[in-house]
This record gives C-alpha cells, sequence and structure tokens, in this order.
C-alpha cells in the first residue's frame, strides 16, 4: 500500500485560534476515510490542508509524497464542497457545463478535444446523470447536484476525492444512494476522504475513522471507534447529541 | 500613428467601408451613417456592446457588478490627470491613455485590497470611487474648471471620439478578445466556484487580476460613449437580461452580448433622431431590453429561450 496523504504532527492556528493541533494520520491508497466531529472541531481545516489550500504552521501535510501546497498535478483531485448541494448563485450553467470544468485544467488555453468530450459523458453515465446533461444546475435538488460535483472530479480522473459535508439539505433517501455511489467509486479505487456529521454513514461505509476536535482522537476502523470510548473523549458534552443521530440513522436502514 | 499607419495602407478600403455604411444608413431612410463622427460612435458602440456584456458576465456573477462603476469613476481621474498633464507640458497624446493607465492601475490595488480582505468589500471600494472622482475635481478645477471635454467624458459625448480613439478603444476591444478566448474557460471555473478552482490548482489570483485588468480596459472603452456615470450599465445589464433567458452559460454569453448591441444600435438610433443624450438612451434601452427579458422569464417560468 502506499501513502496518499501523509500528516504528520500538523498544526494550523487561525490568527490565535487554533484549528488543528498535532495531528498526524496517513491515508493510503484505496481507503474510504470518515472524519467525524463536532462543529468547529477543525475537520474542514484539516482537509483543507490535506487539499493543500492551507499551510500547517507545525508539521507537514504530504500528499503523494510531496508537501501538498506545492502538489501541482490538480486534476488528480476531487473536491465536493460543503455547499455543493446548495450552490444558490443564479449563474446559468448546465450540468454539462460544470462537468466539463473538470477538463480545463488540462486543456489550458485551448479549446475541449473530443477525448475530453468523452471522458465528461463518461463521467455523466458513471454518476447516473447523463439525461440531466443539458438542465441548468439551479434547477436540480441538492441530491442530484452533488452527483453533478462527483462527475466533475471523475471527469478530471481524480484518483483521490474530498468530500465535505456533501449531503447537508439533501433527503434521506437521496443520501443513502449517494453514499452507494461512493462506495462504488471506491471499489473501483478511488480514494475517498470524507467530512460527515453522521457517525452511521461513516461507520457503515468508511473503513477508516478519524474523529477530531482540534486534536486527532482516534484513527481507526469502525468497529473499533464503536466499541471505544473516542465520542467521549472527542466530543464531551456534546456525546448526546451524537449519539442520538447515530441511532437514528441505524433505525433508517 | 497606427491609425495613420492604416490609413494610409488601406485608403481604399476605409472609404469603401465608409461608403458602405454610408448606403447601407439611407436603405433604411437614414444618413446618419454619412457623418464620420457617427461612424466612429457606432464602431465604438459595437465594440462595447460585445466586450462589456462579456466581461460583465464574469463580474456579475461574482458578484462584483459595481467593480465598473469604481473603475469608471478613476477613469474619470485618469482623463483628468491626463489633460493636466497636457495642460502643464503641452502634451497632446490622448486623456484615454492616461485613463487607460490609472484605471488599469486602481483596478489591481482594488484586487489587492480585495485578496487583503478576503472580499470586495464595498467599503474600499467607495473609498477609492468617490476618492478618485474627488481627485479628478481637484485637477481639473487647477487646470482652468469644467470645460466641454470634461463633461463630454461625465456624461457621454459620441461627437467627440476621434479617430485617434477609435483606434487605441478598438486595440484595447481586440486585445481583450484575445484574452477572453484563451482564458474564458478557467474565468468561468474560478466564478463558479473559486475553491474548486484552487484545488485544481488554478492560479485563482492570477485570474482575478486578470479580470479585473481587463474590465478596466472594456471601462476605458465605454467611457467616451456612456460617460463615466454610465459605464457600468452596459457591464451588468444586458448580462442581467441574458441570465434571465438562457438554458446554458455558453447561451448566456451570446444573450448578454445579443442585448448589449441592440441597447447600442438603437440608443445611438434614437439619440440622433431625436437629439438626445447618448449615453443615457443606450442604458435605458438596455434596461428596457432587461424588463423584457424578466416579462418573457416570469410567462414562461424560467424556461430557457436559447
Amino acid at each position: 500500500m502506499t501513502a496518499v496523504i501523509e500528516v504528520e504532527d500538523a498544526t494550523f492556528s487561525f490568527g490565535d485560534v487554533p484549528a488543528v493541533e498535532n495531528v498526524s494520520l496517513t491515508v493510503e491508497e484505496g481507503d474510504f476515510v470518515g472524519i467525524v466531529g463536532p462543529n468547529g472541531s477543525g475537520k474542514s481545516t484539516l482537509i483543507k490542508l490535506m487539499l493543500g489550500l492551507l499551510e500547517p504552521d507545525q508539521g507537514r501535510v504530504l500528499l503523494y509524497g510531496v508537501p501538498a501546497s506545492r502538489f501541482q498535478d490538480g486534476s488528480r483531485l476531487g473536491y465536493v464542497s460543503q455547499y455543493a448541494s446548495r450552490v444558490d448563485r443564479r449563474i446559468p450553467v448546465t450540468v454539462r457545463e460544470v462537468v466539463e470544468m473538470g477538463r480545463f485544467a488540462r486543456a489550458g488555453i485551448f479549446p475541449l478535444r473530443d477525448e475530453d468530450h468523452d471522458a465528461v459523458e463518461e463521467a455523466m453515465q458513471q454518476v447516473r446523470i447523463a439525461d440531466l446533461a443539458d438542465r441548468k444546475l439551479t434547477h436540480l435538488s441538492g441530491g442530484q447536484r452533488q452527483r453533478v460535483f462527483v462527475a466533475r472530479a471523475l471527469a478530471s480522473k481524480a484518483d483521490l476525492l474530498f468530500l465535505d459535508e456533501p449531503a447537508i439539505g439533501v433527503d434521506v433517501e437521496s443520501r443513502e444512494r449517494f453514499y452507494g455511489l461512493l462506495r462504488e467509486l471506491n471499489e473501483q479505487g478511488i480514494t475517498i476522504v470524507l467530512i460527515e456529521h453522521d457517525i452511521g454513514v461513516v461507520t457503515s461505509y468508511a473503513n477508516l475513522v478519524a474523529c477530531i476536535n482540534r486534536q486527532l482522537y482516534c484513527h481507526t476502523s469502525p468497529e473499533d471507534f464503536l466499541a471505544g470510548d473516542f465520542l467521549e473523549q472527542a466530543y464531551g458534552t456534546d456525546q448526546e447529541m451524537l449519539r442520538h443521530e447515530h441511532h437514528l440513522d441505524h433505525h433508517h436502514e | 500613428m497606427i491609425s495613420t499607419a492604416v490609413s494610409l495602407a488601406v485608403p481604399g478600403l476605409v472609404d469603401a467601408v465608409s461608403d458602405a455604411a454610408c448606403e447601407g444608413g439611407r436603405l433604411f431612410g437614414t444618413d446618419m451613417l454619412c457623418y464620420a463622427f457617427m461612424q466612429r460612435a457606432f464602431l465604438v458602440g459595437l465594440f462595447i456592446g460585445l466586450v462589456g456584456p462579456l466581461i460583465g458576465t464574469f463580474l456579475v456573477h461574482r458578484e462584483m457588478a459595481l467593480i465598473g462603476d469604481s473603475l469608471s469613476h478613476t477613469a474619470f481621474a485618469g482623463v483628468a490627470i491626463g489633460l493636466f498633464f497636457a495642460a502643464v507640458t503641452g502634451w497632446t497624446g490622448s486623456p484615454l491613455l492616461v485613463a487607460t493607465v490609472v484605471t488599469v492601475i486602481a483596478a489591481l490595488l482594488i484586487q489587492y485590497l480585495a485578496e487583503q480582505a478576503g472580499e470586495y468589500g464595498d467599503v474600499a471600494m467607495a473609498i477609492i470611487l468617490t476618492g478618485a472622482f474627488a481627485l479628478g475635481t481637484v485637477l481639473i478645477s487647477i487646470s482652468g474648471g469644467i470645460s466641454v471635454s470634461i463633461a463630454s467624458y461625465l456624461f457621454g459625448n459620441i461627437v467627440t471620439v476621434t479617430e485617434q480613439s477609435v483606434t487605441l478603444l478598438g486595440g484595447l476591444t481586440a486585445l481583450v478578445l484575445v484574452v477572453l478566448a484563451l482564458t474564458h474557460k478557467q474565468l468561468l471555473f474560478v466564478t463558479f466556484d473559486e475553491e474548486a478552482a484552487r484545488v485544481a490548482r488554478f492560479n485563482v489570483s492570477l485570474y482575478n487580476r486578470m479580470l479585473v485588468v481587463l474590465t478596466a480596459l472594456v471601462v476605458v472603452a465605454a467611457l467616451q460613449i456612456l460617460g463615466v456615470i454610465l459605464v457600468a450599465g452596459m457591464l451588468v445589464i444586458p448580462v442581467a437580461a441574458g441570465a434571465k433567458v438562457a438554458s446554458s452559460f455558453r447561451t448566456s454569453l451570446v444573450l448578454a452580448v445579443a442585448a448589449g448591441e441592440i441597447s447600442v444600435v438603437v440608443g445611438l438610433v434614437l439619440s440622433y433622431q431625436y437629439n438626445l443624450a447618448t449615453g443615457g438612451t443606450i442604458i435605458l434601452v438596455a434596461v428596457a431590453v432587461y424588463s423584457l427579458g424578466t416579462m418573457w422569464g416570469s410567462l414562461t417560468n424560467g424556461r430557457p429561450i436559447l
């Protein structure tokens, strides 16, 4: 197994406020990592460090063995942000136009070529949105939009997919199908890093759970995670609410 | 100088085009295109109707619509500096040349401030807008008060469009078109999803800087026809009109340009026929086109026409 992401003792602060403290963890090729933690626990900051959008104040973060902020092959990285499912901007783009963006880094200043268009169509089929290709993004449901952003990552042939709470505002049924899709992609060899507040989802889909509340409290298998008392350690008084959600979700399954 | 070279090299072509425009106008029962100043106004107007909405599309969807307003006031300061410089040194170049330089610098300054603050803060924008305009008025008072030529920059005046400025503005338009042709994909990505563009390793701040510099060039190109106060309208109104009825980003660009060109042509014709303020007429036509687009949008429940 090769390490895709190596976080070594990374610390990052916004001004005086520490967001991530002394976190070390490794993500290997083919992993499906679920990052859990309460609001404001540094989950998004950790993902931004991994993506190289932020640089650690201390320690280091490597992407494919290179310091993340200096990693240049953007087409290998897919990113579905927290806001993906609820883009409310009125920019009139179609589904196909969004997925095409996944090819822009390769195309540079030149027009898209046949192979680019093929990759776009293939990616849309893979996430089953080919029938929506000419629809405007603003006319889609939250669940359909997520698929569009995943298709954009697939079109760029990303082998590492980051998702930051992609399911906010999406109905339960679409969520289940969406996570099923992520599992499918993971089985095809795509490494997935998912931030998810819903512990039920993480324990049923991920093969590794990382719980963070500024510091890393666990980096372990879902089974050990459920058996351990990491929640108590990481969440302190917030745990009641999270346990509750966890039970609720198993109820849905 | 370039225009002299061109007209020396192809005098026949320029005359032929000018004659054709005159005859073409007569077919529609008007001789306005037989006047050189109207030909120049139409030419510059068509340039603006093209690049204004194109650049405006990226600005509007980034919620940077008002940057056009800030930059046009800065361009006014640039014109004032140019006229002041000309009065002091006897320099005979176009004040628009100075305005171009000043506006590009201001655009980069705004971008720098926005990057420091992490947003396009309206305070920074307001300071630059009013500060530049204040500088303009002070310089004008030093160099002899408001003259006809100053008023024409404020409110737009097609009669003052010289051959020299047609060449300058044609050059700026061509430059903007070339840069857009090469980078519209990147600009779309950055406009649509800045964070994902960073992840894809696009140089986001480079594209942001490029966009504001292109905006500065378009603003200067539009200054003589529309005037300082109305320039921003050509960056915003046709775009808003097109977005109402477009089925995709590509068609929104086409529709925005169509709305821009219709506004310019109809506005110029009306202002000539009825002796109306040109800039104001163009913008009012644009507003009318926007209203039609909005009505169409609500009648068809947002279903696109193109």
